[in-house]
């Protein structure tokens, strides 16, 4: 397992490389510069100068590579708005952020995973159809809509939540944005498991674990369950990338304190380094989690090897 | 010109009139909203020029003038005196002697020489340079050519002497947040961006990046008994419908309305009496470019403005949040003249004019412009048919805000559509069509004209203001005639606040910016 362990973390240096490179690349050619958005009317001695002080008056490949050395020290930069170390910004703001995805997420694993089984195990009839009447509408609702109507009936009508704000981050402000975020997730999980146990129950070993006599409620335990955990862990790894990039429109309309409005508002400000941050930032989460999932794959299947 | 403010602001009087009967309280919490973009550029105010970071920066912090809304002008404020001299030239500060700062130490004039040197770094380019450029010797250090600015003295303790490079009322100059006194020994410190220090009536006591600052009251404020308010948080809030439901839900003070919400808000009795509003002093228009061939013709750039239906995108699409454009000079201008009358629509007059500039047929031109819903990609779109009705063809070219900034100031444009501060200043306002202002400073269209330079020269002269102001009228006339710009509208700022809080200034350089001092919460706020 450790050697897996290695090999993966091996191999998520090329990812991470090409992600840094992408973004550098991308905003080294895209129009607008943080030296025209930070004054009017600088003269071009003066923007002369102050590129040259960000580093900006520098061939691109210069200033990558001297970039690259810096993140091999865990030095993301500093911000060309704020001045501040950018590792200083992130931090202020990945809580928040993974406090959102981590709720939306434990609430779309919590309700859509047993409605999509409760579904599957009878397909056509009541539960199913309306399980998947609920799954679709999740699937098919905007999120900033979503959230307006949440707002206005939890927090205008019913006065139970706040509408907006991060406040002292506890329950009450986190529970209308992470439902927000997390009713798209937790549709697809419940069309997911539904369509992995659908399968499952038509498989070969299930047949046989039934002639051979097995209860129904063991059947979907040790054999339905265990295999449909491994297609359902696949998607929950995948969306939680998702989440994190679906963030950014939570955030801003619950003036959420993240990851996601900062990034927002550094890629209009051209502030390369704490765009940067913040996408490298997104991405090793991401790879983390998934690593994680390829990990759990083999407790749940003891088929699946690390080697 | 507050009485013509005041008309126009309308409902917002009642509001503010009704403010004016009760005597102000003590105590309580102003909830204001920061609507302008997801987070706040910095805590150190000097290095950002978003208007969203001022409404903060206004709470914390104090510059050398204040702006009075109620006479629509500058006036000191760190200052107890100004005594001019040297041809108009020269002035002479007598500096508060009881301003603090948050940790305690009194300012002097070290701390106003020291933030003026630091706004003048040049490897910085903070925005508040444009300002302080103003003073004699400040432009040599933003070009690294000097470390002091020569035209500043320290007379003593209290005093500052301040040597200007041309005849300007220093008010104009030295009122935003982007001039603030900082305290020199703890503004240079790294620690100062994460916990700020000013002079302001409150001290700051937390930022939750992206969501809130919250600020508590400055005992030792200069002005006495004020602030009335505890405490004041500002709420980032960038969506408009978000604002809604929490204005609604009595969890914000204030809320700035689009023009759908004010269109919602006028129309609901509930909600019709919170609406506070004024001309603010931005111009919006389309720039056209004099080195395009048909835009170098008067007529032609004449034609467009009697071909536009501006009245009707106003009405219907702005949905009345806007005034008409007159001309450069905004309504609440001090050099407004209210005889002046729009261009009329008359696609007729704008056809014959084209067919006098020798395009009978029309042309074709690309239009550069953002998504903004005010200025931006929705106003082209309803422009385009009633400019191909006189023959002109659009071609649109949509760019990012950010972008458009350079698009502007670089020149790379055939006509593009924008929103520019014309004022406080009228003189400075004027000037942007000087021929000897550069482009990259506000001379977008590369404006040339002889007769105006001149009258803007002797504007500048004029120790008589009713005969600047003459003159300011004269050249503003003198640029509704040479049409460099289709004039569009000017931005009427339009803010829901709530019954409880009294107090709130009609400000005319940005509505969000509040001398929250003035402003005191009753026993009907749920933050009380």
């Amino acid at each position: 397992m450790l050697s897996f362990l290695f090999r993966r973390l091996l191999q998520t240096i090329p990812t991470v490389l090409t992600v840094v490179l992408l973004v550098f690349v991308l905003f080294s050619v895209v129009p607008g510069s943080i030296v025209s958005s930070m004054s009017d009317d600088s003269d071009p001695q003066v923007e002369l100068r102050m590129k040259k002080q960000l580093g900006l008056d520098q061939p691109v490949y210069v200033r990558f590579g001297a970039y690259i050395a810096k993140l091999a020290t865990g030095d993301f930069g500093t911000s060309f708005r704020t001045r501040e170390p950018v590792t200083t910004m992130i931090a202020k703001r990945i809580w928040p952020t993974l406090q959102l995805v981590f709720a939306a997420m434990a609430l779309a694993v919590v309700i859509g995973v047993p409605l999509g089984f409760v579904a599957a195990l009878k397909p056509g009839g009541i539960v199913d159809t309306l399980a998947m009447v609920v799954a679709v509408s999740g699937l098919s609702i905007a999120k900033f809509w979503l959230g307006l109507v949440l707002m206005y009936f939890f927090a205008l009508k019913l006065g139970w939540l706040p509408s907006f704000g991060y406040g002292d981050g506890g329950l009450k402000y986190l529970i209308l944005p992470a439902v927000t975020l997390g009713v798209s997730p937790m549709a697809l999980f419940a069309r997911t498991t539904r369509a992995a146990v659908l399968e499952i129950m038509t498989a070969d070993f299930v047949r046989t674990a039934r002639s051979k006599g097995m209860s129904e409620t063991r059947v979907v335990k040790w054999h339905v369950m265990r295999n449909a955990l491994v297609i359902i862990l696949t998607t929950v790894g995948l969306q939680f990338g998702a989440l994190m990039g679906q963030a950014v429109v939570v955030e801003k309309l619950f003036s959420w304190p993240g990851i996601g409005s900062l990034l927002v508002d550094s890629v209009l400000q051209r502030d390369i380094p704490a765009v940067q941050g913040s996408i490298l930032v997104v991405v090793l989460a991401f790879l983390a989690i998934n690593l994680l999932i390829d990990l759990l794959y083999g407790v749940i299947d003891p088929r699946i090897r690390y080697a | 010109m507050f009485r013509m403010m005041a008309v126009v602001a309308g409902l917002g009087l009642a509001l503010a009139g009704s403010a004016e009967a009760q005597s102000p309280r003590k105590g309580g919490t102003i909830r204001m909203t920061a609507p302008y973009g997801s987070s706040f550029t910095s805590l150190d105010i000097h290095t950002t020029q978003r208007a969203q970071d001022e409404i903060y920066a206004k709470a914390l912090h104090r510059s050398l003038y204040i702006w009075n809304s109620s006479e629509g002008k500058p006036i000191l404020e760190l200052a107890k005196e100004d005594v001019v001299s040297g041809g108009g030239l020269v002035h002479t500060f007598k500096l508060r002697d009881d301003a603090y700062f948050h940790h305690g130490r009194k300012m002097t004039a070290d701390d106003v020489i020291w933030s003026y040197t630091r706004i003048m770094d040049g490897t910085k380019a903070y925005p508040g340079a444009r300002f302080v450029r103003v003073i004699e010797g400040a432009a040599a250090v933003e070009k690294g050519q000097a470390k002091e600015i020569s035209g500043l003295k320290k007379i003593d303790d209290f005093t500052v002497e301040m040597k200007l490079t041309e005849k300007v009322e220093p008010g104009f100059y030295f009122f935003t947040a982007l001039t603030s006194i900082y305290p020199a020994d703890e503004g240079a410190k790294e620690s100062f961006i994460q916990k700020p220090i000013g002079l302001g009536p409150f001290k700051f006591v937390e930022h939750v990046p992206g969501s809130r600052i919250v600020l508590e009251r400055w005992d030792r404020f200069y002005k006495p008994g004020k602030p009335y308010a505890d405490k004041v948080t500002v709420s980032i809030m960038a969506e408009a419908a978000a604002r809604d439901v929490a204005f609604r839900n009595k969890e914000i003070d204030t809320s700035v309305l689009g023009p759908a919400q004010y269109v919602a808000y006028q129309s609901d009795a509930g909600l019709k009496g919170t609406i506070v509003e004024v001309a603010e002093v931005f111009t919006r228009y389309m720039g056209m470019n004099p080195s395009f061939k048909p835009f170098a013709d008067k007529r032609v750039r004449q034609a467009i403005n009697y071909a536009i239906d501006t009245d009707l995108i106003i009405n219907k699409l702005v949905k009345g949040k806007a005034y008409r454009a007159t001309s450069w000079l905004p309504l609440t201008s001090p050099a407004y003249d209210k005889a002046m009358k729009p261009y009329a629509y008359d696609p007729a007059k704008a056809k014959q004019l084209l067919t006098e500039a020798g395009f009978p047929n029309g042309f074709e031109f690309e239009w550069t412009t953002s998504q903004n819903e005010s200025w931006g990609l929705p106003i082209v779109s309803a422009v385009i048919p009633m400019l191909d009705k006189v023959g002109i063809k659009v071609k649109v070219k949509q760019v990012e805000t950010a972008v458009l900034a350079e698009v502007v100031r670089s020149g790379d444009y055939q006509a593009f559509i924008y929103s520019q501060a014309s004022g406080p200043d009228p003189l400075a306002a004027l000037k942007c069509f000087h021929s000897s202002t550069p482009q990259p400073a506000c001379n977008y269209m590369t404006y040339k004209n002889i007769e105006f330079d001149k009258i803007i020269d002797e504007a500048g002269k004029a120790d008589d203001a009713a005969k600047r102001t003459e003159l300011l009228q004269k050249a503003n006339a003198l640029l509704y005639e040479e049409a460099p710009v289709w004039f569009f509208n000017y931005n009427k700022a339009v803010m829901a606040v709530q019954p409880w809080l009294h107090g709130v200034q009609l400000n005319a350089t940005e509505l969000t910016h509040q001398n929250v001092e003035d402003i005191w919460v009753d026993e009907t706020s749920p933050a009380k």
